[in-house]
């Protein structure tokens, strides 16, 4: 075939054959491990107050102890197995109310589209952190609550991509066919659409671990999620506010949720380029924090 | 673009105020929307309102829960409730807040221009900073500096902004001294007669410099913790925008034909990815008044997110809904100015 029109090349790195795709992997998988290991490897009860007070990190511990004796490292740890699932929790939620709501709207279309594509625009008008806040505030604080109001604020984005990617293929030809072959349309959306708009959401969704991640703490760090003994990662920077002088109360569980955050974007990022190169998948989907 | 014209002039009325008329009205439909959310929201939860605002000693006490009740309207039904709540609100009233004992249209007057000022401080230095970072990393696309670029801007959207927040306050203000501590003004100075209720505008406005210079100063950490996040979401955009663009054949040929590369940049390519860039600033703005809430927390800047954590923590009705009608509006406000910055941009986006 004669293609006379010069095409700039496109490179198409497979989404495990960028770098950074798989960095990022590689420290995701190691903090999902630490976080299902850590009441094993943990070397203090996180929760225990039995060490001296505020000590600097080195010596005995590892990253040093807080107001109340307890090992800044065994929380660290533990706080990896209370955010970690959590988010994916809420993520795997959001994804399944999403597009399962997102494909009625656009495989049904009329009032049904009409009614679902409302709402989610009500909800999306709203910044996530003051509507999960206000969810989270209202519902009580707890960790728990905090995944409700979350969910609440991040199932509407995948909605609207679903739904823009049913209504593409709706009137494809296959789909058509089907529907004349006389299939119901539940079974016309999970045979011949659900497989071909996989893509996409998937690319959204590991983008939105991080953001997850990133909520979840923020409504912990204003008191609105995890409740004082818990060794959440968001809390912790909270506690450290009134020692400054002990830099590592607030640092260490910081990076942690930078560290975390920073390996599901990259992974997500290299997910986007491989899958869906030409991606105006922000917002739906635009990170909030 | 013949047929539309045709049709716009078989209407009466110009085309830009039946625009802006028919978005007043769905903004119209959106607030109210709005407002049945928060309201609903409020009320359908665990939570009591009155032993939140009294406190658990005062709200065991039969006689000041019910002229509490009576005071603030909640001994009437829900449905009563909302609809009384509409009817004030025509008439500007946003009722009277049990946590602050203000009305919230008083408190939203000092909580609103304060907030706007780190959000657009932010969002003007992200928009020139990303298209900058996000032009040079699809020009360089797959060398060194874009891949740079992309950790960064990658890092820059996971960063948690409160801890951000508070690094950069214990390392400019705890340590170095250089950025004055939290709050709008050091106290020392008394605020400027509030014009606009932005204290750097208002100090300029009374010719008053050494006002401004320390309210700039103030500003100054919370709007570069806000601008990190949002360069990073904008960078990774205008990169995938600049790129669709340079795939264009006007852009080859404007190439070809020997335009010096600047014009290219400027007439050609920022000018066709200026839509979706517009789209995403728009966006970001969004994303950006959701991070002023964790970052006036660690500031004590007294804008609308703290005001909304405030009121949320507290359950506190009138100003949980006075916040939801405010953002509603900078919402739509916003979506507008994206709407009509559109039909600049590009003559062939008609209003109707």
């Amino acid at each position: 075939m004669m293609n006379t029109r010069i095409k700039r090349p496109r490179i198409h790195l497979g989404a495990w054959g960028a770098p950074l795709g798989i960095i990022g992997a590689v420290i995701a998988l190691a903090w999902i491990v630490v976080a299902f290991l850590a009441p094993v490897i943990a070397p203090h009860d996180p929760l225990a107050q039995d060490l001296p007070r505020l000590q600097a990190p080195g010596g005995d511990t590892i990253l040093g102890t807080d107001s109340l004796g307890r090992d800044v490292f065994s929380r660290l740890i533990s706080g990896a197995g209370v955010t970690i699932p959590l988010a994916l929790l809420l993520v795997v939620l959001s994804v399944l109310i999403g597009t399962i709501l997102g494909s009625i709207a656009g495989f049904f279309g009329r009032w049904v589209d009409e009614t679902i594509m409302r709402i989610t625009d009500l909800v999306m008008a709203f910044p996530t952190v003051i509507l999960a806040m206000v969810i989270a505030a209202a519902l009580g604080a707890s960790l728990l609550n905090a995944v409700y109001a979350a969910l609440i604020v991040s199932w509407p984005s995948y909605a609207r991509l679903t739904r823009g990617l049913v209504l593409g293929l709706r009137s494809s030809n296959y789909v058509v066919s089907g529907r004349l072959l006389g299939f119901s349309p539940w079974r016309s959306l999970w045979r011949d659409i659900a497989p071909n708009i996989i893509g996409p959401i998937l690319v959204l969704a590991s983008l939105d671990i991080g953001t997850a991640i990133l909520l979840l703490s923020g409504l912990s760090f204003l008191g609105l999620g995890a409740k004082p003994p818990t060794a959440e990662w968001g809390s912790m920077v909270s506690d450290a506010i009134g020692n400054f002088d002990q830099w590592w109360l607030g640092v260490f569980p910081g990076l942690a949720i930078l560290t975390v955050v920073v390996a599901f974007n990259f992974v997500g990022d290299a997910l986007r380029d491989a899958l869906d190169p030409k991606s105006a998948t922000l917002r739906g989907g635009g990170p909030t924090l | 673009m013949r047929p539309a014209r045709a049709t716009r002039a078989g209407r009466t009325g110009h085309p830009f105020a039946r625009y802006l008329i028919q978005r007043i009205l769905t903004s119209l439909l959106l607030v109210v929307g709005v407002t049945l959310v928060t309201f609903t929201l409020t009320n359908l939860v665990p939570g009591d309102p009155v032993a939140a605002a009294l406190g658990q000693h005062a709200a065991e006490d039969p006689a000041i829960v019910a002229s509490f009740r009576a005071h603030y309207g909640v001994d009437q039904p829900l449905v009563v409730q909302y609809f009384t709540y509409l009817g004030n609100l025509v008439h500007g009233d946003l009722g009277e807040s049990p946590t602050t004992h203000h009305p919230v249209l008083e408190d939203l007057q000092v909580a609103v221009p304060a907030t706007l000022e780190i959000a657009i401080g932010a969002i003007v230095l992200s928009v020139i900073i990303g298209v900058v970072l996000g032009t040079l990393a699809a020009y360089r696309r797959g060398k060194v500096t874009d891949h740079v670029l992309r950790v960064v801007s990658l890092l820059g959207l996971s960063v948690p902004t409160f801890w951000l927040a508070l690094v950069l306050y214990y390392v400019f203000f705890f340590k170095l001294h250089i950025a004055p501590g939290s709050g709008r003004l050091s106290a020392i100075y008394a605020a400027p007669p509030t014009v606009t209720g932005m204290t750097t505008v208002d100090a300029l406005l009374a010719g008053q410099w050494d006002v401004f210079l320390d309210a700039s100063a103030h500003l100054f950490l919370p709007v570069l913790v806000l601008t990190l996040y949002t360069v990073g979401l904008l960078t990774r955009f205008v990169r995938t925008a600049v790129l669709e663009i340079l795939d264009m054949d006007y852009v080859r040929a404007a190439r070809a034909k020997g335009l010096p590369g600047r014009t290219v940049v400027w007439s050609y390519v920022l000018r066709g990815a200026s839509i979706p860039v517009l789209t995403i600033v728009g966006l970001a703005f969004g994303s950006l008044l959701s991070g002023t809430v964790l970052v006036e927390s660690v500031f004590s800047w007294p804008g609308l997110g703290s005001y909304a954590f405030k009121a949320a923590s507290n359950l506190d009705l009138p100003g949980i809904m006075g916040v939801g009608l405010v953002i509603g509006i900078i919402y739509l406000g916003t979506n507008l100015i994206v709407d009509l910055l559109y039909s600049v941009v590009d003559p062939r986006v008609r209003l109707a």
